[in-house]
């Protein structure tokens, strides 16, 4: 399309009038702040840890003498690393079939057109707006081993007492129970959404040709729900990878590592004492690696994904 | 979970209608039956739902307002005789909860508008003005969303050190000024508008600023009011980067100072929920109040911070 010459610049010589009234520079423009921002705090920092990962770095001190490959190689022997893969492998396995499953379940029942539907709704999708560490208070209380509810209404169906966040085998699995809670009300909305896109006119030709309620959501509607699965199970696997605000705040990977996830691993390293202050470096090999960990699970999600999902068009 | 720079090439995924509000919120009555029970069998399903996901919050609350003896009783008191309502100002003034909220709101605010005045902007662009490098530069925005944080933790934390601004409010606004996310949610959106309009204000001479500011935007509210919550909840609920980068407890964020006070109250069980309830509360409402620009910010894109 062209350009318009805008007022101010109409008396300007010939080139420089070009110039200023060009597209180019009228685009670059109004994309600049934005692009500069990112550059700067996007693609210059992952530029950059990449030449970290190679460093013997601290974030305290200036000098980051070259060491090649040699944090990428200390990983492989790393008892520690091991074991946070090891803890991220356990929740990643319970945390994605487990929330997408019982918000599948909800999404469905909360599609109906019944009476409280809007309390239904707004119960479910509530924990969207509560921050992790609120979460955490919430839950250490409502899990402790003491006073806590969850102890006492599990006591009055004969189970428990339970140690929740503070025993060794429970820790994960009550990690997993309080970060369902806080993203069933994300993964319904995606499902609601994606119900509620399924066109009426094919449930009811299902419906006239005679098919059980039964049978059209197994062929119909649940096929339908393929894209919305497929992008539940890649973004549910990526955050559960990289869980930490949780962890930080109440296991501290503890009890005795149990519940010691990457990042949680990545951010001692490198922003606390524990290493004293000296394996940024190796942090940053560390996060390198989750990144195309992360970039290759969700490449083969996709890939295994679309041999099953169907799109309609 | 924090999720503010992972993958979002989800436009790709959901079908790519514009989730209007989930429907079916307003008004709807159940037809008659006339089956074995006077009410829709789903009830048995969403009631139980419904209870377990509000009882921890429920909880919380009674808690708040019970005794510290009472806290401690086994098994709980659900519902204390009496409410303790003074729980609230002693939490309140037991730390300094004020200027945690003053610097989660300044920095909440100040990260929302300009990410609406700089999304606003690139999206524009990025939409409606052809120029050199716009597919490579849209490209690699948009490639910058498959950047997970704690790759890009450490060399940030060394730029915004650069910068001298570790420990200070600066910190916190300066490298979240302007996010991807935003930028596709509105020129997707831009990208719906009538461009007729625009073109006639153009013939009429007006500048494009003028065009992006009096006749977009103004067109564009449902979207940049989506864009605005969901940042606002990314920022308000953020946990890593404040805790990287703050370390002085009158810089605080509203989510490092509760879990400040949850370190030094760890027995004060009816305070710290009181405390918990007030860091929660403002979040809440706006939550209810606009559920349904959350509903489609997450709907249309799948977001969560």
């Amino acid at each position: 399309m062209a350009t318009v010459a805008a007022g101010p610049h109409r008396g300007a010589p010939g080139f420089a009038r070009r110039a200023l009234t060009s597209d180019h520079l009228a685009g670059w423009l109004f994309v600049l702040p934005a692009v500069f921002l990112v550059a700067l705090f996007s693609i210059f920092p992952i530029i950059w840890g990449f030449i970290l990962s190679m460093q013997k770095a601290s974030l305290l001190s200036p000098s980051r003498p070259f060491v090649g490959f040699d944090n990428y190689t200390h990983i492989a022997n790393d008892p520690l690393a091991r074991q946070a893969a090891v803890n991220a492998v356990y929740y990643t396995c319970l945390f994605v079939p487990i929330s997408i499953i019982i918000a599948l379940f909800l999404a469905i029942a909360l599609n109906q057109k019944i009476r409280l539907i809007r309390f239904y709704r707004l119960a479910v999708f509530i924990p969207v707006a509560v921050s992790t560490i609120a979460t955490g208070v919430m839950f250490m209380w409502v899990f402790d081993a003491n006073f806590g509810l969850a102890n006492w209404a599990l006591g009055g169906v004969g189970l428990g007492p339970f140690g929740w966040f503070d025993s060794v085998s429970g820790a994960m699995p009550s990690l997993v129970i309080m970060t369902v809670w806080g993203w069933l009300g994300f993964d319904a909305i995606i499902y609601l959404a994606a119900l509620q896109g399924v066109p009426h006119e094919l449930v009811e030709a299902a419906a006239v040709d005679g098919a059980s309620r039964w049978t059209i959501f197994r062929h119909v509607t649940l096929p339908l729900l393929g894209p919305a699965t497929l992008l539940l199970v890649v973004w549910s696997t990526i955050s559960a990878v990289q869980l930490f605000d949780e962890v930080f705040f109440i296991t501290r990977g503890g009890p005795l590592g149990r519940t010691s996830v990457p990042v949680y691993y990545i951010y001692r390293l490198a922003f606390t004492s524990s290493y004293g202050f000296s394996a940024a470096g190796y942090a940053a090999a560390l996060a390198y690696v989750l990144f195309v960990v992360i970039l290759i699970l969700t490449l083969v999600q996709f890939w295994l994904g679309n041999r099953v999902v169907h799109y309609s068009s | 979970m924090s999720l503010k720079h992972d993958v979002r090439a989800t436009g790709a995924i959901l079908p790519t209608r514009r989730t209007d509000d989930l429907r079916g919120e307003i008004g709807m009555v159940e037809k008659p039956r006339g089956r074995w029970l006077p009410f829709s069998p789903w009830h048995f399903v969403l009631m139980p739902a419904a209870i377990i996901m509000l009882v921890p919050l429920l909880w919380v609350v009674v808690t708040s307002l019970e005794t510290l003896a009472q806290t401690q009783h086994f098994p709980p008191i659900l519902w204390p005789g009496s409410f303790q309502w003074s729980n609230y100002p002693r939490a309140w003034s037991s730390v300094p909860f004020g200027t945690w909220f003053l610097n989660t709101i300044i920095v909440t605010v100040a990260v929302v508008i300009s990410n609406l005045l700089f999304c606003s902007l690139a999206a524009y662009g990025f939409a409606r003005i052809r120029f050199f490098g716009k597919t490579v530069a849209y490209f690699f925005l948009l490639a910058t969303l498959m950047i997970p944080i704690q790759v890009v933790l450490i060399p940030t934390f060394l730029i915004v050190k650069q910068m001298h601004l570790i420990d200070t409010l600066g910190a916190l606004i300066v490298p979240n000024l302007a996010n991807v996310f935003g930028i596709f949610l509105l020129s997707q959106f831009f990208r719906t508008l009538p461009i007729e309009l625009e073109e006639a204000a153009r013939i009429d001479g007006a500048s494009r600023l003028k065009v992006l500011f009096r006749i977009v935007l103004p067109l564009s509210l449902p979207a940049l009011a989506t864009l605005a919550v969901i940042q606002f909840l990314w920022t308000w609920n953020d946990f890593l980067w404040p805790l990287v980068t703050i370390f002085n407890d009158s810089h605080f964020t509203l989510q490092l100072g509760l879990m400040n006070f949850q370190g030094s109250h760890v027995n004060d069980t009816n305070l710290l929920m009181a405390g918990n309830v007030m860091s929660m509360l403002p979040m809440l409402i706006l939550f209810i109040a606009a559920q349904r620009y959350f509903v489609r910010g997450i709907a249309t894109q799948g977001l969560k911070g």
